[in-house]
């Protein structure tokens, strides 16, 4: 304990001072150059520490990946695309898959839809503050938290006996249920109760990038429609949406990474029973416990692929962004 | 995102409000208050069951608890820091989630530095990358970066999360920076210039203090995010040094080796978030600037 507050202490102190050091030492020895060398060189040491990061854990580790894709489950030898064809042919990745792209399209819808809903709703009272916040918390909190507060919620008694849910005793009020809600087997069920816990975290993002877009626009222009007899509806959808489009779009985009990338809820609650596996989760279970690094890479890889167009999305808005710099 | 600040004229709220049927008010109320509800529910719900006694977690839901005999107890918050080590895991968090927090930022704020001020071959292209590098699923670089680190022997040691967290860190944190300390005023750097301020100088003197704002929004985010983290520390420290995992790790873990004994995970999960949210709703404003200035240029 002692020995690792010291590590942590020179970690916290001696690093910043070492990249500073860093620094004030690689501008001493560019100093001693000729003018112009230095214009050209200084700007390499700046970013040379970034870069070695980068390559180190991103880049090499990306390309390294793809080729253990195509190589057997030690690694060992080349296998062509073996790893591929069991991919494509498993009846538990094709679930995977399936499930994966439930959970694209609908936290995505979901997470868009309300946070668009909450953020015009809200710009309308006066306690929006207090409202933006109990939305917003749940993205503060980890996966592994919030898939345990809605163990509870989901909680499931046998008929008859009380129920100790949230969500069941509820549905039980109208004289419905009980549900299991994450074991019933129905993949419908099953998959959108795990999805609604991704909905519920991410709400608060899209909410609060879309209230800043739409306290962007100009309330004039809102109130000049509403004087000239428009509804509210007719308000949103020829105002409001088509200024918004932009910023729905990038929150889509994020939303539809997110929910590929997201494992955990899965990882916890499930563990990829009930017909709920995502891809996410099963490279990991196939990298940590069953250990096939060949299987393991080719779901990488495809979850790599179903990223990439998002990916030159990113890079095009950024072009576009930097052209009206 | 200038206008935003702006107060609207409290006439113009007044003829708003005046100008909406009351019926609407109600059901507009009714909406946001119940969509808050709906929010705050669950977690609210935890929070309350994690003060509970075992026997009433099993056969009561917690909103009986609401009304009296108040019978409430600290011992699944004992249980779980003395029987499941999450105090140690708590600690364990903190030596993770500080380091691997202040490293990315240094790092990035030199490289945001020279992308937003200096002028050197490939710029913008090695700024491209790094704007697709954004998008990259930790889980296409977990096996190479699991052999590096084990290769290295230090795989199982705080120093591989440090080092993996500042490498996923970056994209983002550069992002933020370069964005932010590029649309500082030109005229202060060309100025320091000429009063013979190199560029160190510039950086240390001028560039950072004027990006407090942006630095403090990537450390909040960076901090949550690996606080949070799960996949990170389940891979890179593992099972083997189980003594070094945080939090999320033991908790997440916690859930399939309690079987019956549920109730000790409601404690154990409001442990992993105490932290998060005080840091979040002391700090909440410079989170939603992290999260605005990241996905829409202000």
């Amino acid at each position: 304990m002692d020995e690792r507050l010291i590590t942590a202490a020179i970690v916290v102190f001696g690093v910043p001072a070492a990249l500073v050091g860093y620094i004030l030492a690689t501008e001493r020895l560019i100093l001693a150059l000729p003018e112009r060398r230095q214009v050209r060189i200084r700007p390499w040491f700046w970013i040379a520490p970034a870069l070695a990061f980068l390559i180190v854990f991103l880049i090499y580790p990306t390309i390294n990946t793809l080729v253990l894709s195509f190589m057997d489950k030690a690694s060992k030898s080349f296998v062509g695309l073996e790893n591929y064809a069991w991919f494509f042919g498993d009846s538990g990745t094709l679930e995977a898959l399936r499930n994966s792209v439930l959970w694209v399209v609908f936290m995505t819808a979901g997470v868009v839809a309300l946070g668009l809903l909450v953020a015009i709703l809200v710009d309308r009272v006066r306690y929006e503050p207090l409202a933006k916040t109990a939305i917003f918390i749940p993205l503060a909190i980890s996966f592994v938290a919030a898939a345990i507060i809605w163990k509870f919620m989901y909680e499931f008694r046998p008929p008859g006996v009380e129920q100790t849910g949230t969500i069941n005793a509820v549905v039980g009020l109208a004289g419905l249920g009980p549900v299991d809600w994450i074991r019933e087997r129905s993949f419908l069920t099953d998959n959108f109760a795990l999805i609604f816990i991704g909905i519920w975290m991410w709400t608060g993002f899209a909410m609060v990038i879309l209230s800043a877009g739409l306290k962007s626009i100009s309330t004039e222009l809102l109130e000049a429609a509403r004087v000239d007899g428009a509804n509210e509806w007719q308000v949103f959808r020829g105002i409001i949406l088509p200024l918004l489009t932009p910023t729905i779009f990038v929150v889509g985009t994020t939303i539809v990474i997110t929910a590929l990338k997201s494992f955990d809820i899965v990882w916890v609650l499930t563990n990829g029973a009930f017909g709920t596996d995502v891809i996410a989760r099963k490279m990991v279970f196939e990298m940590f416990t069953v250990q096939h690094f060949g299987h393991a890479s080719a779901v990488a890889i495809v979850l790599l692929v179903a990223i990439i167009p998002f990916m030159a999305v990113n890079i095009r808005r950024f072009r576009e962004q930097e052209a009206i710099r | 995102m200038t206008a935003r600040t702006e107060p609207i004229p409290s006439t113009a709220v007044a003829v708003r409000r005046e100008a909406r049927p009351r019926l609407g008010r109600f059901f507009l109320h009714a909406i946001v208050i119940g969509l808050m509800l709906v929010w705050l529910v669950p977690t609210v719900g935890l929070f309350i069951n994690s003060f509970r006694p075992a026997s009433d977690v099993a056969s009561t839901g917690w909103w009986t608890s609401l009304l009296p005999p108040w019978d409430f107890t600290l011992a699944n918050y004992e249980h779980v820091l003395n029987q499941n080590n999450l105090g140690d895991a708590f600690i364990n968090s903190l030596f993770i989630t500080i380091p691997s927090t202040v490293i990315p930022v240094m790092v990035a704020a030199f490289a945001g530095y020279a992308f937003a001020w200096m002028q050197f071959p490939y710029k913008n292209a090695i700024f491209v990358a790094i704007v697709g590098l954004l998008v990259i699923p930790l889980q296409s670089t977990l096996i190479p970066v699991l052999k590096l680190l084990a290769g290295a022997g230090i795989s199982g040691e705080f120093l591989a999360v440090w080092l993996a967290h500042t490498g996923y860190g970056l994209p983002f944190a550069i992002y933020l920076l370069r964005n932010y300390m590029g649309g500082l005023p030109r005229e202060v750097f060309e100025s320091a210039s000429i009063d013979g301020a190199g560029p160190a100088t510039s950086f240390f003197r001028l560039a950072l203090p004027m990006s407090v704002p942006v630095v403090a929004s990537l450390a909040i985010f960076q901090f949550l995010f690996v606080w949070n983290d799960l996949l990170v520390s389940l891979i890179y420290i593992g099972p083997t040094r189980s003594e070094n995992l945080p939090m999320t790790v033991v908790v997440a873990n916690l859930v399939s080796s309690l079987g019956g004994e549920t109730h000790f995970l409601t404690a154990a999960a409001f442990l992993t978030m105490a932290l998060p949210l005080a840091v979040f709703l002391a700090l909440q404003r410079y989170f939603v600037r992290g999260i605005t200035g990241g996905a829409v240029k202000g």
